[in-house]
C-alpha cells in the first residue's frame, strides 16, 4: 500500500492540484464555502498521504528528515481549520519535487551518456564451439568471445584471429580507427567500424579500462569537499534543530500558526543541493569534453592554481624540426633549390631533413664530390658548381660576401630561435633559410586564454637543451623554462615553486612523471586514458589535444563560483524567510514553501548554466 | 567481507542519502564505515560480512524505506 501510494505521487500532485483550483473556483467564484472547503480538506489529505508515509519510513531509521517537517506543518494546519494553507503547501511541495526531478536528470545527463555507452551484451563461445549471445555480465576472464562489425568490444581483450578497424575514441579522444591484427589489444566501449575479430577477455567490467573511466567520473560527481561535507554534518542537525525551535515557540507562545510556519519556512532545501548539483554540472561538461576530473576536491585545488608546470617542450611544439622561414635572394630559384636538394639529400642531418620537405618536388642533379666541413656544413660540386650548405661560420670559410640585407635577415631569423641554413652558389649567396622545432598550432592562443583565466606563472621544464628550450619559451611567452631536467629534477623544482607558496598544476603524459603528477597540488595527464593515468592524476585529459586544457581550467573555474553562488543563494534565502516571518505580516506557510522551492529551483537552474559551459571567445 | 553495489531508481532529494545510509546501517553485518550513498549515480556501496547477512538484507532493508532497488551486484571485497 505504502509503495503503491509513493509510486502514484505524480498523479497525486495532479488531483491535488485540480483540488485546489476547484476549490479556489467555488469559493470565489461559485461563493459556496462548503465545497471549497471540502475541496481543500480532500486536497490536503491526498497530499499529505505521500509526505507522511516517506517521514514515517525516515523515522523508522531514526532521521529526522525535511519529509517530517512538512508533514507536522501540514497536519498542523489541518488542525486549526486552516485548510488552504495545508493543502497548498503539500502540493507545492510534491509539485516541487517532480521538478527537481525533472531538472536533475537533465544535469545528469552527461555522465548517463557515458554510462550508456558500457557495452551490454557479448557473443560468447560456448562448450560446444558455437557462439551465443549473452549479457556481459557473464563473460568472465578467458573467454573466447566474437565481435562483428558495427559491435561494441564488449571487454578488454587480445585480438586471437581476425582483423578490423576499431574507433577507440571512448577510450582515447581519437576519432579516427585503428587497426587492429591478432595479438592486438582492444578495449571494452570501443567499436568495431569493419571486419570481424575473435578475442580472449583479459579483463571484464569494473576491471576494464572503459569499466575505470565510468566509476572515476561516478565517484567523482559524489565525491565530497570539505566544505560538502561540513554542510552534510550542518544539515543533519539543522532539521531537528528546526523542529525543537518550533515546539519551543509553541510551547512559549501557543501560537500553532507560528509554530508550523517556521517549520515549513526552516526547511533545509537549497542548501543541501546546491554544491552537489553544481559539482554533477560542472563534471559532466568536462566528461562530454574529454575533461576527467576527480572530484569536487580537484575542482576547488584546480580552480586556484596560479602555476602551470609542462613537463617537456614535446607538449608545446609538433617535435619535428621544419623550415619556419626562407628568403631567397634570387629571381628564379628553382635551379639553386635543385642544388641544394640534391646536396641535402646525401646527409643524414635533422636538419637537411627539413629542407628537403620543404622544397619538395624538384630537378635532382647528380652530386660530384661532397666535403663534409665540421661544425659548418657540406660543400659539394653539383653539375659543375660549387654549392656551400651550411652556417654563417661556413659562408666565412668559403670567402661569400653578405651583404647587409642578408646580415640584417640572419640577425632576423636568429631572434626568432630559428637554426641557419645558408645556400651559396659558386661564392655567391641564394638562399637563407630559417629552420625549428615548431610550436604546435593554437598553443599559443590557449596559453593566453589560461593566463586570461588567471594563471600567473607558466613554466616548462625539459630534457631538451637549454638554447631549445629558451626559444620555446621566448616564443610563447611563457615565465621560466628550464632545460638539462632529469624527472626527479622535475619533482624537485614543483617543490621548490610549493614552498613559495604557489599552488601548482603538472601537465605530464602519466608515463614517466607520476613522482611530479602526484607532487603537484594538481597533476594533469594528457593524452592519454591509461590506467596508470588515471591512478595517479587528479584530471585526465582525454586526447592530447592542448586546447583542453583551457577549456579544463575554465570548467572548474566557473563550477567553483557556481557552488559559492548556490550556497549564497540558499543560505540567503533561509535568512530572508526566518526574519520575515517575526518581522513581517505578509509571510506565511504557502508563500515560504513556494520561496523554498523556487530557490531550489533556481540553484538546479543556476548549475544547468555549466553544461553549456564554452570558453569565452571560442566557437562551437 | 564482500562489497555490495546496488543501482536505485533515481534519487533527487538529499535528504533520502539520510534515509538510505540509516536503512543499511540497520542491518545487522554490514561495515558501517564503508556505506557510501552516490547521489548522482543513485547508487550504494557497501562491504558486508556474508557470514552475517547478504545482499537480500541489505536490499530489503532500502526498499522498506522507499527506494526500488534496480539492480544488485555482489564483488569480492
Amino acid at each position: 500500500m505504502q509503495q503503491y501510494i509513493l509510486s502514484k505521487k505524480n498523479v497525486i500532485t495532479v488531483i491535488s492540484g485540480l483540488l485546489i483550483a476547484l476549490g479556489f473556483f467555488s469559493h470565489f467564484v461559485l461563493e459556496n464555502v462548503g465545497l471549497s472547503e471540502w475541496s481543500l480538506i480532500i486536497a490536503s489529505v491526498f497530499g499529505i498521504m505521500p509526505i507522511a508515509i516517506q517521514a514515517f519510513q525516515a523515522m523508522k531509521v531514526k532521521v529526522i528528515s525535511i519529509d517530517v517537517l512538512v508533514s507536522i506543518a501540514a497536519i498542523g494546519a489541518l488542525f486549526i481549520q486552516n485548510y488552504e494553507e495545508s493543502a497548498i503547501v503539500t502540493f507545492l511541495f510534491l509539485f516541487g519535487h517532480y521538478l527537481e526531478h525533472r531538472t536533475l536528470n537533465q544535469t545528469r545527463s552527461a555522465i548517463k551518456e557515458l554510462t550508456e555507452m558500457a557495452p551490454e551484451s557479448a557473443l560468447k563461445q560456448m562448450d560446444n564451439g558455437e557462439f551465443e549471445e549473452v549479457e556481459v555480465d557473464d563473460v568472465d576472464e578467458g573467454d573466447i568471445l566474437l565481435v562483428k562489425t558495427g559491435a561494441k568490444v564488449p571487454v578488454d581483450g587480445t585480438v586471437l584471429t581476425g582483423e578490423g578497424h576499431i574507433n577507440e575514441a571512448s577510450i582515447t579522444g581519437e576519432a579516427v580507427p585503428v587497426n587492429k591484427l591478432a595479438d592486438a589489444e582492444v578495449f571494452a566501449g570501443t567499436i568495431l567500424e569493419n571486419g570481424t575479430i575473435q578475442i580472449r577477455a583479459d579483463r571484464v567490467g569494473e576491471d576494464t579500462t572503459f569499466g575505470k573511466i565510468v566509476e572515476l567520473v561516478e565517484e567523482a560527481q559524489d565525491s565530497k569537499s570539505e566544505a560538502e561535507r561540513f554542510i552534510d554534518r550542518f544539515s543533519k542537525y539543522y532539521t531537528p534543530a528546526v523542529l525543537v525551535l518550533a515546539i519551543v515557540v509553541w510551547a512559549f507562545s501557543q501560537n500553532i500558526e507560528l509554530a508550523i510556519t517556521i517549520l515549513v519556512l526552516g526547511c533545509p532545501g537549497a542548501l543541501v543541493i546546491g554544491v552537489p548539483v553544481s559539482n554533477v554540472a560542472g563534471i559532466g561538461n568536462g566528461a562530454r569534453n574529454g575533461v576527467l576530473l576527480k572530484g569536487s576536491e580537484v575542482i576547488q585545488d584546480f580552480s586556484n592554481v596560479d602555476t602551470i608546470v609542462f613537463d617537456k617542450t614535446g607538449t608545446l611544439t609538433v617535435g619535428n624540426p621544419t623550415v619556419a622561414a626562407t628568403e631567397l635572394y634570387e629571381k628564379d630559384s628553382a635551379e639553386t633549390l635543385g642544388y641544394l636538394a640534391s646536396v641535402e639529400r646525401e646527409s643524414d642531418h635533422p636538419l637537411a631533413k627539413a629542407v628537403l620537405n620543404q622544397i619538395g618536388e624538384t630537378n635532382f642533379y647528380p652530386v660530384e664530390e661532397t666535403e663534409v666541413v665540421k661544425g659548418g656544413g657540406i660543400v659539394s660540386s653539383v653539375a659543375g658548381h660549387r654549392v656551400a650548405v651550411g652556417n654563417v661560420a661556413l659562408m666565412e670559410k668559403e670567402n661569400v660576401t653578405l651583404s647587409k640585407k642578408v646580415q640584417k635577415d640572419v640577425k632576423r631569423f636568429e631572434q626568432q630561435g630559428n637554426s641557419l641554413v645558408l645556400t651559396a652558389v659558386d661564392g655567391e649567396l641564394k638562399v637563407l633559410m630559417g629552420i625549428r622545432d615548431q610550436v604546435r598550432p593554437g598553443v599559443k592562443a590557449n596559453l593566453q586564454e589560461l593566463k586570461d583565466l588567471g594563471v600567473k606563472n607558466l613554466v616548462v621544464l625539459s630534457g631538451d637543451n637549454q638554447g631549445t628550450v629558451d626559444v620555446v619559451a621566448g616564443e610563447l611567452g611563457l615565465t621560466e623554462a628550464h632545460g638539462h631536467m632529469l624527472p626527479e629534477d622535475k619533482s624537485a623544482y614543483i617543490g621548490k615553486l610549493q614552498q613559495r607558496g604557489q599552488i601548482v598544476a603538472f601537465v605530464g603524459d602519466g608515463v614517466n612523471d607520476s613522482p611530479s603528477l602526484a607532487l603537484a597540488d594538481i597533476g594533469i595527464a594528457m593524452g592519454s586514458g591509461t590506467d596508470v593515468a588515471i591512478e595517479t592524476s587528479d584530471v585526465v585529459l582525454m586526447n592530447s589535444n592542448f586546447s583542453n586544457l583551457p577549456h579544463a581550467l575554465g570548467i572548474v573555474k566557473a563550477t567553483a563560483n557556481n557552488m559559492k553562488q548556490n550556497i549564497a543563494i540558499s543560505i540567503g534565502v533561509v535568512l530572508v524567510l526566518l526574519t520575515s516571518v517575526f518581522f513581517s505580516e505578509w509571510m506565511n506557510m504557502s508563500i515560504g514553501m513556494l520561496v523554498h522551492e523556487g530557490s531550489i529551483l533556481v540553484v538546479i537552474f543556476n548549475a544547468m548554466r555549466l553544461m553549456k559551459y564554452k570558453l569565452k571567445g571560442r566557437k562551437e | 567481507m564482500e562489497k555490495a553495489i546496488l543501482q536505485l531508481e533515481t534519487l533527487s532529494c538529499p535528504s533520502c542519502m539520510q534515509k538510505i545510509e540509516g536503512a543499511v546501517k540497520s542491518v545487522n553485518g554490514v561495515d558501517k564505515d564503508s556505506i557510501k550513498v552516490l547521489f548522482n549515480s543513485s547508487k550504494v556501496k557497501v562491504d558486508f560480512d556474508s557470514a552475517v547477512t547478504s545482499i537480500e538484507e541489505i536490499q530489503k532493508a532500502i526498499e522498506n524505506v522507499g527506494y526500488p532497488v534496480l539492480k544488485a551486484k555482489v564483488k569480492a571485497a
